[in-house]
């Protein structure tokens, strides 16, 4: 599809829009950009059906139905799949309000800055054999440092906002990820052990094989760790001191409204497939296929990245439909004292 | 076995690792075996110092490391006077009830530290092994978390020593960017051929220099040392005024001596000012001191004018000499505020020059090996420190600066009075109370040995001169 | 040219915020403006294909450690009007160091040994090479002494952290399960045999 673009679209239009010295420059960023259209949009979409999954699945979870009445262009069986446009639009719509003694800029952009990393960490996200926005070496670190970004907006959030309840979740928030970002990238430091890479594509392709030969088996507690420090990271439930509402209304967003509130929305949910992504690519074969020699349903492809990352993204929903809230001391407790000695006795223990 | 060179550090570390771990899950409140294990750890690379002492230098792992003569012998001199320390640090800490098992460990890494640089090989090493011993240094300042005034040494000693490292830093990436090399031979080599054209290379020189001025705590860059030796406790005190001398010359001889020899022109200057300013300022502040661990902390100043004599003449029996001095200046030290920690009671530091007042009749041994311990370090013939004195000042005029040996003879009879001071003190007026010293029998056994070794080694200094001879020899 | 426009872009605001980190008033914003420093400057490290090195400053500096320096500014409330005082008296040394560094750094810079033209590139192995492994290699080669010292020295670090922090723990008064479950009645109550009272 790409070549197809490149050669029809790009360089013709290039020709006849700048000069021949950067045409080859010119058609070369088209083509990443073309490419960021194409893992964008899907995403944004699946962040807005995900929102919706997650209000029916957990509805079902308590017998009840979930949003059944907005139907999508009226069509009667696909009642409630209307719900997720509705509430963009009714978001894109409201009134964007800084409260009085906030920090105005800060207040502006601590949702961009939240969401900005947990779009680009997408970058490097192998989504089949050679199918990668940037197909960099060093590309687990590239996460890992995005990922720890994620935090600014948080923080930058809950200090801008001038609420103690902003404040509050921001400072939970950060020390839990600073907390937990530690355990996970010993953990991610036991996979590329076991790989002896640190590039995306490299990693699963180590794990080429059947189920038994992914990295899941040795890789086991580190796969736990990876999961539930993921878990954490994103805030969620059993996790999500940050946002309490029982304790501190929403914690870091507490007084952001519309766009703002939406961009933390959309963040956080990116972040969730981020890290279903990953824990399929990293530990899960990523594209590779369970059923190794059958036929059709034995080829690799991105249908069975996507599928084990809607199953990592249905853990995330099922987590929070049946834990209660973790206590804060709790929280710190698991993340130093028991997460960090097994990442780091696997590590030990594991390396080759 | 190639690697047995590095058989003493290895040792220290394992055990500096185990002695962490022990001291986490030992419940005894008295720190028994932490203690004895930090000094069985000591004695331990003290033995193998010695088994692995080697005649020729030997360069091992890639050029960043280097065993000879001069590095065994101020290898087993700082494993030596820590384990003196230790004997000394133990009995204060129980008597003033801050036993804590980390002090033994930083301790050790302290010791770690100071091993790595004076077996220092590289530009690289030498930085790292000052912050293994700067850090560690900081933390045993703040130890006693409760006390305004170590807090304040601490944070002291903690910004100007970051200070001083980012100068050294400074000075060896200039060296670096000019000679492409990190390892201190081949610096040397590559000055040879630019020595004279080349101004970054006087540059790095100038922040090197500061650097070494600021960790001997030469004047001007000796602010830190009054305040931090009064505000630190005496223990820790007195292992900063002694084991990390000996590794600062170390650092002194490897920059300017291995490093930039070619450049010898251009640091005599620089350190003749240092001297001179530092015996000055040393002995003449020292006398308005009322307090015990200042005037020491003075008297460390001018000490290290005289250590810088030595290394300033610019020849191989100049550093010997200066060598000489280092390792009698931190016998006698540990001895001084071995005293000082002797008077101390419970909670209670006899840190006052009054304090001293009437020690002869209160315990005339004690007196007497003080007497001893200020003598020398006034100076006076026969005691050791009179040799130290005397072998310096002999170079610096065997290397042609006669004038500066005269002010240095000056400075030191200056200097006497305030040393004379406490003998008067201890001697002459009457005590204000009677109360007996307390004090465990180890540290009473070692610190008399203290004493002695500063009288009896004043008998036959050609022993311990010949072995700093053989040391500098290459 | 591409490149050339990137790097300028990347130190200008690099050169602009470190100013701003010593010039705003606001505490945080100044962290703030030290992250983004960071950040350029892992840019132009990337530039110099150098992408271990800018992608650790970028996890240890901008995602570790200016988190909790933030952290920290943001509780204390830090107010700056004291810290200003004594501006005016301090300025003459101020500058006159300042100067004095200015200087030596431009002796330094122009004397050829630094040139510019020449930048030491990591990548002319070519962008298969990847200088993780390089570094790794170099790391535990050449390198191992000083990597081995800087370990202790970060052990040293976290033993003086723990030393100058750690409080012995409140003894806490909870109840113990275990405890109360083998507590037998002969403990606990005392039968007490009275004569009744006369009317």
């Amino acid at each position: 599809m790409f070549e197809f673009l490149r050669i029809y679209v790009f360089t013709p239009l290039a020709g006849a829009l700048v000069p021949p010295a950067v045409e080859m420059n010119v058609v070369y960023t088209l083509d990443i950009l073309a490419k960021i259209v194409v893992i964008l949009v899907p995403l944004v979409l699946s962040v807005a059906y995900l929102s919706l999954a997650e209000r029916k699945i957990i509805g079902w979870m308590q017998v009840r139905r979930g949003p059944n009445r907005v139907t999508f262009f009226g069509i009667p069986w696909l009642r409630g799949w209307g719900q997720p446009i509705a509430d963009v639009f009714k978001l894109i719509f409201k009134e964007i309000i800084v409260p009085s003694g906030a920090d105005k800029r800060l207040f502006i952009i601590a949702p961009i800055l939240s969401l900005a990393p947990s779009i680009a960490a997408w970058a490097v996200i192998p989504f089949d054999d050679g199918m990668a926005l940037a197909d960099i070496n060093a590309g687990l670190l590239y996460i890992l440092a995005l990922t720890s970004l994620a935090v600014y907006g948080i923080i930058i959030a809950g200090w801008a906002s001038n609420s103690k309840y902003a404040f509050l979740g921001a400072m939970r928030s950060v020390a839990q990820i600073v907390a937990y970002e530690i355990a996970m990238g010993f953990a991610l430091v036991g996979v590329l052990v076991a790989a002896g890479s640190l590039n995306l594509g490299d990693i699963v392709r180590a794990q080429s094989g059947s189920v038994l030969h992914w990295f899941w088996i040795p890789l086991l507690p580190l796969f736990g760790v990876y999961f539930i420090s993921g878990v954490a990271e994103t805030n969620r439930a059993p996790f999500d001191v940050a946002e309490g509402e029982s304790e501190i209304v929403a914690g870091f967003h507490v007084e952001y409204g519309g766009m703002g509130f939406s961009l933390f929305f959309l963040a956080e949910y990116a972040n969730m497939i981020l890290i279903s992504a990953l824990a399929s690519i990293l530990f899960w074969g990523g594209w590779l296929s369970p059923l190794q020699g059958i036929p059709v349903l034995g080829e690799s492809s991105l249908i069975w990245l996507l599928a084990k990352t809607s199953f990592f993204l249905f853990l995330f929903l099922w987590f929070r439909a049946t834990f209660p809230r973790y206590r804060y001391d709790q929280i710190m407790r698991l993340g130093w004292k028991v997460f960090l000695p097994i990442t780091i006795v696997w590590i030990g223990g594991g390396g080759k | 076995m190639i690697w047995a060179p590095l058989a003493p550090e290895i040792a220290l570390l394992s055990a500096a690792c185990l002695l962490l771990i022990i001291d986490t899950l030992s419940r005894d409140e008295k720190r028994r075996l932490t203690y004895w294990l930090g000094l069985a750890a000591l004695i331990l690379s003290a033995v193998l110092v010695l088994a692995f002492s080697p005649l020729e230098p030997v360069v091992l792992l890639h050029g960043h490391y280097v065993s000879d003569p001069m590095s065994a012998v101020l290898k087993e001199a700082i494993c030596v006077i820590t384990i003196a320390v230790f004997f000394y640090a133990y009995d204060y800490f129980e008597e003033h009830g801050l036993l804590q098992g980390e002090f033994f460990v930083l301790s050790l890494f302290a010791v770690l530290g100071m091993m790595v640089m004076v077996s220092a090989h590289s530009l690289l090493t030498v930085y790292l092994g000052l912050e293994l011993l700067s850090l560690s240094l900081y933390a045993l300042v703040a130890m006693h978390r409760d006390s305004p005034t170590a807090s304040e040494a601490a944070i002291k000693y903690f910004v100007l020593g970051a200070l001083a490292s980012g100068m050294l830093l400074y000075g060896m990436s200039m060296l670096y960017g000019v000679t492409g090399t990190l390892e201190l031979p081949a610096v040397s080599a590559v000055i040879a051929q630019e020595a004279g054209r080349n101004l970054i290379l006087v540059f790095g020189l100038v922040f090197v220099i500061v650097g070494i001025a600021f960790k001997l705590g030469a004047v001007p860059f000796h602010m830190w040392v009054p305040d931090v030796y009064e505000g630190s406790p005496t223990a820790v005190t007195l292992f900063i005024s002694s084991a990390p001398k000996i590794a600062a010359f170390a650092m002194a001889i490897r920059l300017l001596v291995d490093g930039m020899a070619p450049l010898v022109s251009d640091w005599q200057g620089m350190l003749i000012i240092l001297s001179l300013l530092s015996m000055a300022a040393g002995n003449v502040i020292a006398i308005s001191q009322t307090n015990i661990k200042r005037m020491l902390a003075y008297s460390t100043i001018a000490h290290v004018g005289f250590l810088l004599l030595g290394i300033l003449s610019g020849t191989r029996t100049g550093y010997a000499g200066s060598m000489f001095y280092v390792l009698v200046y931190a016998l006698m030290s540990i001895g001084a505020f071995g005293m000082v920690i002797l008077l101390g009671r419970h909670r209670f530091e006899a840190d006052r020059l009054d304090d001293f007042q009437g020690l002869s009749r209160r315990s005339p041994w004690f007196a007497f090996i003080m007497l001893i311990l200020m003598f020398s370090m006034a100076g006076a013939p026969p005691l050791i420190g009179f040799w130290a004195k005397w072998f310096v000042i002999k170079e610096v005029i065997a290397a042609g600066y006669v004038w500066l040996a005269v002010l240095a003879v000056t400075f030191s009879v200056i200097g006497a009075y305030y040393y004379l001071r406490i003998v008067k003190l201890m001697y002459f007026d009457e005590p204000t109370h009677l109360t007996a010293l307390k004090a465990s029998q180890e540290m009473r056994f070692i610190l008399s040995l203290n004493g002695l070794a500063v009288l009896l080694l004043g008998f036959m200094p050609g022993l311990l001169m010949a072995v700093c001879v053989q040391a500098m020899r290459m | 040219m591409i490149v050339q426009a990137i790097f300028y872009f990347f130190a200008a605001v690099l050169v602009l915020s470190a100013a701003l980190v010593i010039t705003v008033r606001n505490p945080v914003h100044a962290a703030l403006f030290l992250v983004l420093a960071f950040f350029s400057s892992a840019a132009i490290w990337l530039l110099l294909e150098a992408e271990f090195l800018a992608i650790a400053l970028v996890l240890v500096y901008v995602g570790a450690v200016m988190v909790l320096f933030l952290f920290v500014v943001m509780m204390l409330d830090i107010n700056l009007a004291p810290l200003r005082e004594g501006f005016a008296r301090y300025l003459p040394l101020g500058i006159a160091v300042a100067l004095l560094m200015a200087v030596a750094m431009g002796l330094v810079v122009a004397s050829g040994y630094f040139d510019a033209r020449f930048p030491p590139r990591a990548g002319e192995a070519g962008p298969a090479a990847s200088n993780t492994l390089e570094l790794g290699h170099a790391m535990y080669t050449d390198f191992l002494y000083p990597f081995e010292i800087a370990g202790a020295i970060l052990l040293v670090a976290i033993i003086a952290a723990i030393a100058l922090t750690m409080r012995k723990p409140r003894t806490l008064k909870t109840p113990r399960p275990e405890k109360q479950i083998v507590a037998r009645r002969e403990e606990r109550v005392r039968l007490v045999k009275m004569e009744a009272e006369k009317r």
